[in-house]
């Protein structure tokens, strides 16, 4: 339980910073509440973000996108809701984004950023 | 690259449509949807797809990926556009160059390794292909033999998506380089000796006549007799009197045999006639084709330009048997199904053998039929009148203690083919200006007009005709066989006891020599 708490905090460092690097602000991070957690909430321009970010260390069960379900995205989307009314905003436009890491031992971390997972 | 297109083919009977498959890789999470029409065999593609390019070393795009097969509105069905599926997928997702597939078609079904599976109908889908414009057409291996019949197009037999892609890159190609095909010469399949010999029968003068006649004419036939007597033995020895299928011929047979599933890999075009014997209880639908969905060619397809017999024909279903009818008339059948209308040729030469009544002693010397005359006339009515109407030779086969004692040697097929063929020449020269090449297919009128019967042989028929014992229709059969009889022994024109022969072949009379039963003739009051 421990090492994979450990590669997901990982994960979500790294994605936090390759959104920094790419022009987002990180507004928060592990944000929680009844409904569940949001990895990152960070803004691109006038869009809010919420990303999830989901990190594995190999291909053999699936590429990390392929962990997304339906029912996740529902959750997000939720999610997103709580977040905004919790912080009484309206901003022009929301955007749940999934960030998959691709862990490997030989080579850098592969980040795949999937836009506007619908 | 996110959107690219490869070509395959749709198979509608022996019609070949080119089916567009386009692939689009969309952000969005994984997802792959197929459209376009597919059935449940097709659907499936996805999966096999997916597992077959991850283990050929590709990459899967974890994107929503959406595959179209167009024309939308055509149903599609099989598995042979799993290797045009992966190769756009793998075109879209920018792994494999697009503008190199542009003027090939691809079919071929992938097993999850990658390999390449053969699919049926491979030759009747390069023709398609090939009639289309398109340069080459990457087969199955296994399919590549029958593709390569086809002239004008290059045909590129491949072992796996690996290879495909190796081809596609204009890398070099692992495991064994795919071999490009050179046209065959058509003539190196030429010889195949038939496995049966007419040596082996011994005797049944009139059973080798009947069968002869047939051959040379293209008549169909009905032989009836007791069991054992060897009806089933004569009809097998059929096919290998008829002469060689002509290229075209070949080329409409092979592509029938390969939808049917009927040719082996290493294939060649099918050269002789085809021998196709169903059982007598074989459905409406596997005799003349059918199947749900897109339909597939049946018995009769299967024995186009070949021999069609069926054994034990009283025991087959009368419905059955009557749909017989209007292939036999028209030489194609039409099979109309929810998904689509195939129309498959069906020019094929009928052969019947019969019992002569359930018990199978009517009519033999020293033998005791148990049957009843009701028991009789029902089974005898079983093969309907319109089918037996189209039989334009019958005979009765009768078992070896009344086949007399001639003790020459039997003739050989080669021999009796040699006649067969040298008759085929003579009718092909005499129709050479009309559409026709066999006797059996030549129109009555025309026959009437332009080759008509001397006086004697017509008065025969027409006193025939007089008494009842000769139909309108009958009349023409009776003269297309009194024609083949003249040209398999080489008379300018049916003689008289040709003639006499050829209406005693459609009566099932003894063959016996012609003499003149005319009542004398007096003033009529």
């Amino acid at each position: 339980m421990r090492t994979r708490n450990a590669v997901g905090r990982f994960g979500e460092e790294l994605a936090a910073r390759y959104l920094t690097t790419n022009g987002f602000a990180v507004l928060e991070r592990n944000w929680r509440c009844e409904l569940g957690e949001i990895d990152i909430v960070a803004r691109e321009g006038d869009t809010l973000v919420v990303c999830e970010v989901k990190t594995r260390r190999g291909l053999g069960y699936g590429s990390p996108l392929e962990s997304i379900t339906y029912r996740k995205l529902v959750t997000l989307r939720k999610l997103a809701g709580a977040w905004l009314q919790c912080h009484q905003l309206r901003p022009a436009a929301i955007r749940i984004d999934i960030i998959a890491i691709l862990l490997d031992k030989n080579a850098p971390p592969r980040v795949d950023h999937l836009r506007g997972a619908a | 690259m996110t959107l690219a297109q490869t070509w395959s083919v749709a198979l509608v009977g022996l019609e070949g449509h080119l089916v567009e498959v386009e692939a689009d890789i969309a952000q969005g999470l994984p997802k792959t949807s197929l459209i376009g029409l597919p059935d449940a065999s097709l659907s499936e593609a996805r999966d096999r797809v997916r597992a077959a390019v991850v283990n050929s070393g590709e990459r899967f795009p974890d994107r929503k990926v959406t595959i179209g097969l167009s024309p939308a509105t055509l149903p599609k069905t099989g598995s042979h556009y799993d290797v045009a599926i992966a190769v756009a997928l793998l075109a879209a997702a920018g792994a494999v160059e697009v503008a190199s597939s542009r003027r090939t078609a691809i079919i071929g079904e992938l097993g999850l390794d990658g390999r390449i599976r053969e699919v049926r109908g491979a030759l009747a889908m390069t023709l398609a292909v090939s009639r289309s414009g398109f340069d080459r057409i990457v087969v199955p291996e296994l399919n590549a033999g029958e593709a390569r019949l086809v002239p004008g197009i290059d045909v590129y037999g491949v072992r796996s998506l690996r290879q495909v892609l190796a081809l596609m890159r204009g890398v070099e190609v692992p495991d064994e380089e795919p071999v490009r095909a050179e046209p065959r010469l058509l003539s190196e399949s030429l010889t195949r000796v038939p496995e049966v010999d007419l040596h082996d029968v011994i005797g049944q003068q009139e059973g080798r006549r009947a069968i002869e006649a047939a051959a040379a004419g293209g008549h169909h036939l009905f032989l009836h007799g007791p069991p054992g007597s060897g009806k089933t033995m004569l009809a097998e020895r059929l096919a290998g009197l008829m002469p060689e299928l002509s290229t075209e011929e070949s080329l409409e047979v092979s592509a029938v045999h390969s939808l049917a599933g009927l040719l082996n890999g290493e294939a060649e075009l099918v050269r002789r006639p085809p021998f196709i014997a169903p059982h007598h209880t074989a459905s409406l639908s596997s005799l003349v084709g059918g199947g749900s969905g897109v339909p597939r060619p049946g018995a009769i397809s299967c024995a186009h330009r070949g021999v069609l017999f069926i054994d034990e024909a009283p025991e087959m279903h009368p419905l059955t048997l009557d749909t017989l009818r209007q292939p036999l008339e028209s030489g194609f059948i039409e099979v109309h199904r929810s998904a689509a209308v195939a129309k498959f040729p069906a020019r094929f030469m009928l052969v019947l053998a019969a019992n002569p009544c359930p018990c199978g002693l009517s009519g033999v010397q020293n033998a005791v039929c148990k049957c009843t005359p009701q028991h009789l006339a029902r089974y005898q009515q079983r093969i309907s009148g319109p089918i037996k109407d189209r039989l334009d030779i019958q005979r009765q086969i009768l078992p070896a203690a009344h086949r007399g004692s001639d003790l020459d040697p039997s003739e050989p097929t080669a021999t009796v083919a040699e006649r067969v063929q040298l008759a085929r020449d003579r009718q092909a020269h005499r129709y050479r200006s009309t559409a026709w090449t066999l006797n059996s297919q030549v129109p009555g009128a025309l026959l009437r007009r332009d080759f008509p019967l001397d006086a004697p042989s017509r008065q025969l028929l027409e006193d025939h005709y007089a008494s009842g014992r000769l139909t309108g229709r009958g009349f023409d059969r009776v003269m297309r066989v009194a024609w083949t009889l003249a040209d398999l022994q080489g008379t300018p024109q049916p003689t008289l006891d040709q003639t006499h022969e050829a209406f005693q072949l459609r009566t099932g009379d003894p063959l016996t020599p012609y003499t003149d039963h005319r009542p004398l003739k007096g003033p009529t009051p």
